[in-house]
């Protein structure tokens, strides 16, 4: 296997860009990808997107794409796995450019949720849960969500104040993210006041429905030293899959997939959790980053809550979570996530990000996770 | 110069309270409440349409502008509830105030602008000196899907005005119009009720056309924000109208007088057209008066007021429009309110 880099990052302003389709959103941000790259070619295309046939009636995308990014006929390929599919596409990036099969891979995620309404949007977000055994009974995954807030708050004493912390801690960095479709800040009051939309998650611990998308161009170490850049090493990929519904877990508030990718990330990097100075993880809903830092093992099981709120996670913090925003502040155009997640941490590394720069981060880690957690991308990448 | 001879309004006693509304749905009724600063709206009654209320707010502005009926020469009425989908609302109102035969009528549909779109044209006829008279109507008893957030706005309501060139009670001074193809609010031939876009009903609609059209016609015009004794903007909901107007530069006491949205509902082509009664009701000579609808699609249409001394001598001639919304108010139980609606399906 080779060693693989990332060279150039790509991430354009996120929000309801009812000016802008799909295919221009992606081109528009994976030129910037290539800009920032400096390259001339790609060797090959993947694309990862949720479900770009229920929100704007597009499949076989990636050859769409291939073709309004002037790259046609290079192989081209869209990978699903629910709101993990742009985590997925950048470990088949990595693992094709690992392999040998390609050099230069453009690794891009899209979506584009706002052409349709909110029902319609609620509907095709659906589809990453379990048809049988979850949707057709009705639950959402803001009913799931909450399921595992409640029974955090049950087994380990977590407060309804913890979870509105981590919006907070999320809009102030994103506060910070000229890029982020809520760059402003809120309060735990401004939370725990807002519409109750599945007890006990109310409208501002949800991330929203956002349109955007998110590159990256690969390529072997040996060919990024030519350039005169710091080299992004990606270190780890590990992937991990659980069940998809809630209901077949032994324990709902432990994410396994979470944990199983994480191993292998942590495995293959050679890293140990407090190896890790800054990490981008999935805050679906608050709830869910207080579960992926237990499960990453970068707090104890049950403490997620309370790392929140003495600011582990903070900007400033011991291991800092979501400087970008996160999904919540940043926004969640589902198949981009797992893509501008490494974007973020590629950014921090070479220590571009701006006001939002954590101090001198060399090791960073990204958990994209699909639906409740039955699907998980974790990515481990290195200053060298 | 030409400007409104008469104008009149016409509101159904019935109401309905959010709170009643949201019990049945399982909403938050504080939210909406506070949301879409909102407490009730109208419900037209079982044998009340948007005919029916034009025709009253018709004889309201008739007595006003104390004329012949037969010397209006054209009638129309803008609704996007019409009750019939081919035959004609006008001529109803014609026969109903005397104005046939020898009238041009037409019935225009422009969504929530439909109203304001009948009052430039009868105004354009007068000056281009086609009539001597024109009388235009916005009206509408609009429909919200049940459950639906519009559910909680949809009202009933209608305002008339007759146009002429003497004895005028509010000379035109200019007018503006902005329009382009936005699709946020729409309903096909054989649905009953309308779909929306949600969210992008608001910035690139509702927000972008009133702006467009205010600041057009201020330009046009060379008035600023403050020259404006009031200004009535199309009222969706109670926010909309206070947003809009901050964002222009106007202070919340300018739009207060002609904001009747929280008591009153969306009234759709009645809604700006309704807070220009309310707003005449109290206007003294000489007061600049800014009026920008709004309907989805979309447009905006504006006009510039300046009202003059007979404003006085007319405007106890008929109920005023906050009389109407205020008094003999009877509240409805929302399986009432769905039994008027018609949303409860009978067997035939």
């Amino acid at each position: 296997m080779r060693d693989v880099a990332v060279i150039g990052v790509g991430m354009t302003k996120w929000g309801e860009l009812w000016e802008r389709s799909l295919r221009q959103i992606f081109v528009e941000t994976a030129l910037v990808a290539l800009d920032d790259a400096g390259v001339d070619r790609i060797d090959s295309l993947i694309v990862g997107s949720m479900s770009s046939g229920l929100f704007i009636g597009q499949e076989h995308l990636a050859s769409l794409l291939a073709d309004y990014l002037g790259q046609t006929p290079v192989p081209a390929a869209r990978v699903e796995s629910a709101c993990a599919s742009g985590g997925l596409a950048l470990r088949m990036g990595f693992i094709e450019v690992a392999s040998g099969m390609a050099d230069i891979v453009l690794v891009g995620g899209v979506e584009k949720m706002t052409d349709v309404n909110g029902h319609e949007a609620t509907y095709a977000l659906g589809t990453a849960g379990d048809q049988e055994y979850e949707c057709f009974h009705g639950i959402t995954f803001p009913g799931l969500y909450a399921l595992i807030a409640r029974a955090h708050m049950e087994k380990y004493g977590t407060t309804r104040e913890q979870l509105a912390m981590v919006a907070v801690k999320n809009h102030d960095n994103g506060s910070l993210n000229p890029l982020a479709q809520f760059p402003f800040k809120i309060t735990v009051d401004s939370v725990l006041n807002s519409v109750l939309v599945a007890d006990p998650l109310r409208i501002l611990d949800c991330s929203p429905i956002t349109d955007g998308a998110a590159a990256l161009i690969l390529c072997p170490v040996e060919m990024a030293k030519k350039l005169k850049k710091p080299i992004i090493k990606i270190a780890g990929s590990g992937q991990a899959t659980d069940t998809i519904a809630l209901s077949s877990r032994k324990d709902i508030t432990w994410l396994e997939s979470t944990y199983q990718a994480a191993k292998k990330a942590y495995t293959m990097a050679g890293k140990k959790p407090e190896d890790i100075d800054i990490v981008e993880v999935h805050d679906c809903f608050t709830i869910a980053e207080i579960c992926v830092t237990e499960a990453l093992g970068l707090v104890e099981k049950g403490m997620g809550g309370k790392a929140v709120e003495e600011g582990l996670t903070t900007l400033q913090g011991k291991i800092p979570v979501n400087a970008s925003g996160g999904l919540k502040a940043k926004g969640h155009p589902v198949g981009a996530t797992g893509v501008a997640q490494a974007v973020e941490i590629v950014e921090q590394l070479r220590e571009e990000a701006g006001p939002r720069q954590v101090k001198a981060a060399r090791v960073g880690l990204t958990q994209n996770m699909g639906g409740s957690g039955g699907s998980t991308v974790v990515h481990i990448f290195e200053r060298g | 110069m030409e400007g409104i001879v008469g104008y009149g309004a016409s509101i159904p006693r019935y109401r309905i309270k959010v709170e009643e509304i949201a019990k049945v749905w399982g909403g938050d009724a504080s939210n909406y409440k506070k949301g879409l600063l909102i407490e009730e709206k109208s419900v037209p009654s079982p044998d009340q349409d948007t005919i029916s209320m034009s025709v009253e707010a018709s004889k309201n502005a008739l007595k006003r502008a104390r004329i012949n009926p037969r010397e209006i020469g054209a009638v129309y009425i803008g609704s996007e509830s019409h009750p019939y989908a081919v035959k004609p609302s006008g001529t109803v109102l014609a026969e109903a105030i005397g104005a046939t035969p020898d009238v041009h009528t037409a019935d225009f549909e422009f969504a929530c602008k439909a109203g304001t779109e009948g009052m430039f044209v009868a105004l354009i006829l007068v000056k281009a000196g086609e009539i001597k008279y024109g009388l235009a109507v916005g009206a509408d008893t609009s429909q919200g899907a049940p459950g639906d957030a519009l559910e909680y706005t949809a009202a009933a309501g209608a305002a008339a005005f007759i146009f002429g060139r003497e004895e005028v009670i509010a000379e035109v001074l200019y007018t503006y119009s902005y329009t382009t193809d936005t699709p946020d609010f729409w309903r096909r031939e054989y649905q009953y009720y309308p779909q929306h876009g949600g969210r992008f009903t608001g910035d690139p609609a509702y927000f972008k056309h009133i702006v467009g059209a205010a600041k057009g016609i201020m330009e046009k015009s060379g008035l600023k924000p403050s020259d404006f004794n009031y200004v009535i903007f199309h009222q969706p909901n109670g926010k909309f109208p206070f947003r809009v107007g901050e964002m222009l530069g106007f202070e919340k006491k300018q739009i207060e007088p002609g904001w009747l949205v929280n008591k009153l509902g969306n009234t759709y082509s009645g809604s700006s057209p309704l807070g220009l009664t309310a707003t005449l009701d109290i206007s003294k000579p000489g007061d600049l008066i800014l009026i920008v609808s709004f309907g989805s699609g979309a447009g905006s249409d504006a006009f510039v007021f300046r009202v003059t001394e007979r404003i006085g001598e007319v405007r106890n001639l008929a109920p005023k429009t906050r009389e109407l919304l205020e008094k003999n108010r009877c509240y409805l139980d929302y399986g009432t309110y769905a039994k008027f609606r018609q949303k409860i399906k009978k067997a035939s």
